[in-house]
């Protein structure tokens, strides 16, 4: 991830530009959010207004319905998607070939582990986790007729020699969206390698897929979240393409789509969305800033997560819509280093919400499987804890015992873990409570 | 489900709008005054970064440019939208000038498999980023700047603006957007296989820009 | 901030029973400078244990008791950038809704890194001492909390025989995390192999920082590899090469 962080330094050498820049993001977001419903009902009927259909979705089942009736109504079979991380969250792909319709995914990354038959490890580097021999090797084993290269470019050759054929015979296009601008009614979407154009502008039909939190307010909001998407993602002052969908194909077009479809999924988001704290997740704008500069994710990778969004994001949000009661082992997954918060394009706090899921899962609260988190024996150990230090003589009794007698505490429990790779602290002789009466100096 | 599914969505924000957070609206971002020709250079500067090659050329010679261009790389069939010429273009032996006039639908396989090179218009371009503008149309449809493997752009120098925001707002986007728009800056490309940059992965492989002044 | 007369100093925990002399240290050299420094006896922690484990209620019951301890309105110097985060930006929060909210806020507002406020007094440093090599750990709450920057590595850089190293990454975490590193041993072990490889590489005889969480972790971390390298508390570096003998 070295070379990401550097490119995206690169890409802000101003503070003072940055700075500004993120407090317009920030506040878009924010806007956008505070007004989330009346925007919803305003991009609905804009969308419909310019001839989309808008189709709502409360859990991800619900969405895979909605997509399948689209799908079928057009008697259509198979489907090329572009990157949509909504799509994950719906697991799309498996839903739909349980129902006879070939999705296929059309983003080099996600094809590359589509063909692997496994999850993206990042949300803008899906296949971060493979190395060019393995990609050499897959592509040997599962695309006819492709010899055996790891030269990026000929890889990147057969994908598209295979890929282009779908794109040409695919019945209906599948893709996420960026941004939602209710003013227009306009989809935005973000791409380096044309394969959302090719989903979206090919196929006669197009679904795609947002979850609720992706509106903005207006197409002046759109510019700056742009730029700080494609800098903080991967070191790019633009993506190579910017498209920007308001309507289905006019009577007088000659391409496009006949039928574009809008599908708005909820899944646990409105639920996130009752706290005025927690909410600030909902600012995420995907860019995986987070991932890069995180030193718990670049040593871990995507799939130690177990869940769609890996990261400090994910650890914010996979509590959240899946409950603290399994995942709040996630919360505690970071140093709380604040890496992740430095580097947010939207300011998300996310070192204060792991904190506050924390303290959801220990101590109850709004959030799925509040309070489900306690145990006992920790429940014990921090009563135990603030006895000791919220009283002076108990303070005293325990510090001059740790001082005279821990060194000889047998390295069991925490200490155990501690001393795999580090020697075991040593406690002073004396405290510095002793040294500094010894020394005079005055306590009040 | 659709029409449930909406009322319950809404009802849940609806009853969770009190206490919304607001965050404080950021100072506008120092905006670059540049020149015109200050214009043109940062274009082509950011764009040739990302391998977008370009000619030069003007008002009246622009077609025997660009179709000397076509003839070296070999292009044998080019695209083209039905209004592109305001004259008949200079005959030439070696390019089938193709006009698009038929739905996508007649003619898929044909676009996707005998198409060499497309030659469009753009609406402008955007200095900051090195960014083309299209507003594809009946006449120049949306396709014609994606499945070919070559796009050459036609670029007015005159109508390069200094960033995004600028051109949104003096062009007043926000009163009315085409079906489909596009910002394009550079050929299609990829960092997929080993963060390694390729270039040509779905979209055209190369992407010309001739600047007309 | 007006050079005050007098201040009061807040040890932390881990000073108390692991780095007492780096207390001292840091106590001595603002008395050096004019200033007078108090010590209340009953002060113990900050909270921060439970309050990043998620005991809020704990915490908040320990920042009560330690609240009560620094009557007035003098500063209140921390020689840890993490504690000092603790109390002057979470304490707010943390008694958010609470009777004493004022009282937490008025607090969190009086708290100073240490290294932060010896540069406000403006401290000129003479090296005494033998050249050495020495490396900086900037911790992660100094840098990204408290908005600590330069003022450690200047402190250092004003002692002649002293040569400051850089770490090639000095912004990333050691992995210390409070009980992330015991919750998560693997991953808090390869974060703080890194950064101890990383403090060698630079070929330093001494690795410095203002955060005793890191440095416990640290030179821990090179204890096991037997590294002969000295970790220490930046306080009881300057104090160490300045005193006169």
């Amino acid at each position: 991830m070295d070379g990401l962080i550097g490119k995206r330094a690169v890409q802000f050498p101003d503070q003072e530009e940055w700075a500004a820049l993120r407090a317009r993001g920030a506040e878009a977001r924010a806007r956008a959010l505070a007004n989330l419903p009346d925007l919803l009902i305003r991009l609905e009927a804009r969308c419909r207004a310019n001839g989309m259909e808008v189709h709502w979705a409360e859990t991800t089942e619900e969405a895979n319905e909605e997509v399948l009736a689209i799908l079928n109504r057009r008697g259509a079979k198979h489907v090329v998607k572009g990157k949509s991380m909504v799509s994950e969250e719906m697991h799309l792909n498996d839903f739909l070939e349980s129902h006879g319709i070939e999705s296929l995914e059309s983003d080099l990354g996600e094809y590359i582990i589509q063909l692997d038959h496994e999850t993206p490890s990042h949300i803008i580097m899906p296949a971060i986790h493979k190395n060019r021999k393995q990609i050499a090797r897959l592509f040997g084993e599962k695309i006819r007729a492709a010899k055996y290269t790891e030269d990026v470019d000929e890889l990147t050759g057969i994908a598209r020699r295979v890929l282009r054929r779908k794109f040409e015979e695919a019945d209906a296009g599948v893709s996420g969206v960026n941004f939602a601008v209710a003013e227009t009614g306009t989809l935005f979407l973000i791409e380096n390698e044309g394969n959302g154009r090719m989903s979206t502008h090919v196929p006669p039909v197009h679904i795609a897929l947002m979850g609720i939190e992706k509106v903005l307010e207006r197409l002046e909001d759109v510019p700056p979240l742009l730029t700080l998407l494609t800098r903080s993602a991967t070191g790019q002052p633009i993506s190579t393409y910017l498209n920007m969908i308001t309507a289905p194909r006019s009577r007088d077009e000659k391409d496009g789509p006949r039928e574009v479809h809008l599908v708005i999924l909820d899944n646990a988001r409105s639920r996130i969305y009752a706290d005025p704290e927690l909410r600030t997740t909902l600012r995420c704008i995907r860019c995986g800033a987070c991932m890069n500069h995180c030193p718990v994710y670049t040593r871990v990778g995507g799939h130690a997560y177990d869940a769609v969004y890996p990261g400090p994001i994910g650890k914010i949000l996979t509590p959240q819509v899946e409950g603290l009661a399994h995942r709040h082992d996630l919360t505690h997954a970071s140093s709380l280093c604040g890496a992740c918060v430095e580097v947010c394009p939207v300011q998300i706090p996310i070192s204060s919400l792991l904190i506050r899921l924390r303290k959801e899962a220990s101590s109850g609260g709004v959030v799925k499987g509040a309070g489900e988190g306690r145990t006992r024996a920790e429940a014990f150990t921090w009563a135990v804890w603030k006895r000791i230090h919220a009283s002076p003589p108990a303070y005293r009794v325990v510090s001059w015992l740790a001082t005279r007698l821990g060194r000889f505490v047998p390295a069991v429990g925490p200490l155990k873990a501690w001393t795999t790779v580090r020697t075991k602290p040593r406690f002073a002789h004396k405290t510095l409570h002793e040294l500094t009466r010894e020394e005079g100096v005055p306590d009040v | 489900m659709s029409e449930t599914a909406r009322g319950r969505i809404l009802e849940r924000l609806r009853s969770a709008s009190v206490g919304a957070q607001r965050a404080e609206r950021g100072a506008q971002v120092k905006q670059p005054k540049r020149s015109r020709d200050e214009r043109v250079v940062r274009l082509r500067t950011m764009m040739e970064a990302v391998r977008t090659e370009f000619l030069e050329a003007d008002r009246e010679s622009w077609p025997s440019t660009v179709l000397a261009f076509l003839v070296s790389i070999g292009a044998k069939r080019v695209l083209h939208g039905a209004n592109l010429f305001s004259v008949a273009p200079p005959d030439s032996a070696a390019v089938e000038l193709v006009p698009y006039d038929k739905p996508i639908e007649e003619w898929k396989t044909d676009m996707f498999s005998n198409i060499d090179a497309a030659i469009t218009t753009t609406r402008g371009g955007i200095a900051e980023t090195g960014t083309l503008i299209l507003w594809p149309s009946p006449d120049e449809p949306r396709l014609m700047s994606l499945v070919p493997p070559v796009h050459v752009a036609l670029l007015d120098t005159n109508k390069i603006h200094d960033t995004f925001a600028d051109v949104m707002r003096d062009e007043n986007w926000a009163a009315g957007m085409p079906p489909n728009a596009l910002l394009i800056s550079g050929p299609s490309k990829t960092a997929d296989i080993e963060q390694t940059l390729a270039y040509g992965v779905h979209g055209p492989k190369r992407l010309i820009v001739v600047l007309v002044s | 901030m007006a050079r005050p007369d007098s201040v009061y100093f807040f040890g932390t925990c881990l000073v108390d029973l692991f780095y007492p002399q780096a207390g001292l240290a840091a106590i001595r050299l603002i008395q050096r400078e004019g200033v007078r420094v108090i010590f209340p006896q009953g002060q113990t922690c900050c909270g921060q244990p439970a309050f990043n484990s998620g005991y809020q209620d704990d915490a908040r019951a320990v920042a009560r008791k330690q609240i009560a301890l620094f009557p007035g309105d003098l500063p209140i110097v921390v020689p840890s950038g993490s504690c000092a985060a603790m109390m002057r930006h979470h304490y707010p929060a943390l008694f958010e809704g609470e009777a004493d909210h004022a009282a937490a806020a008025a607090f969190a507002s009086r708290i100073c890194e240490l290294t932060q406020f010896l540069t406000t007094l403006g401290i000129e440093l003479r090296d005494r001492g033998e050249p050495v090599k020495v490396a900086w750990h900037a911790s992660c709450h100094a840098m990204r909390e408290m908005g600590v920057g330069d003022e450690p590595k200047s402190l250092v850089r004003q002692l002649s025989n002293v040569e400051l190293l850089e770490l090639s990454r000095e912004r990333e975490c050691c992995g210390f995390g409070g009980t992330f590193s015991v919750r998560y041993p693997e991953i808090s072990a390869a974060m703080v192999s890194d950064k101890a490889a990383d403090v060698v590489a630079t070929g330093a005889q001494e690795l410095l920082s203002a955060d005793c969480g890191c440095l416990m972790n640290i030179a821990g971390a090179l204890g096991a590899k037997g590294v002969p390298l000295r970790a220490r508390h930046v306080a009881e570096f300057l104090w160490e090469r300045t005193r006169e003998r």
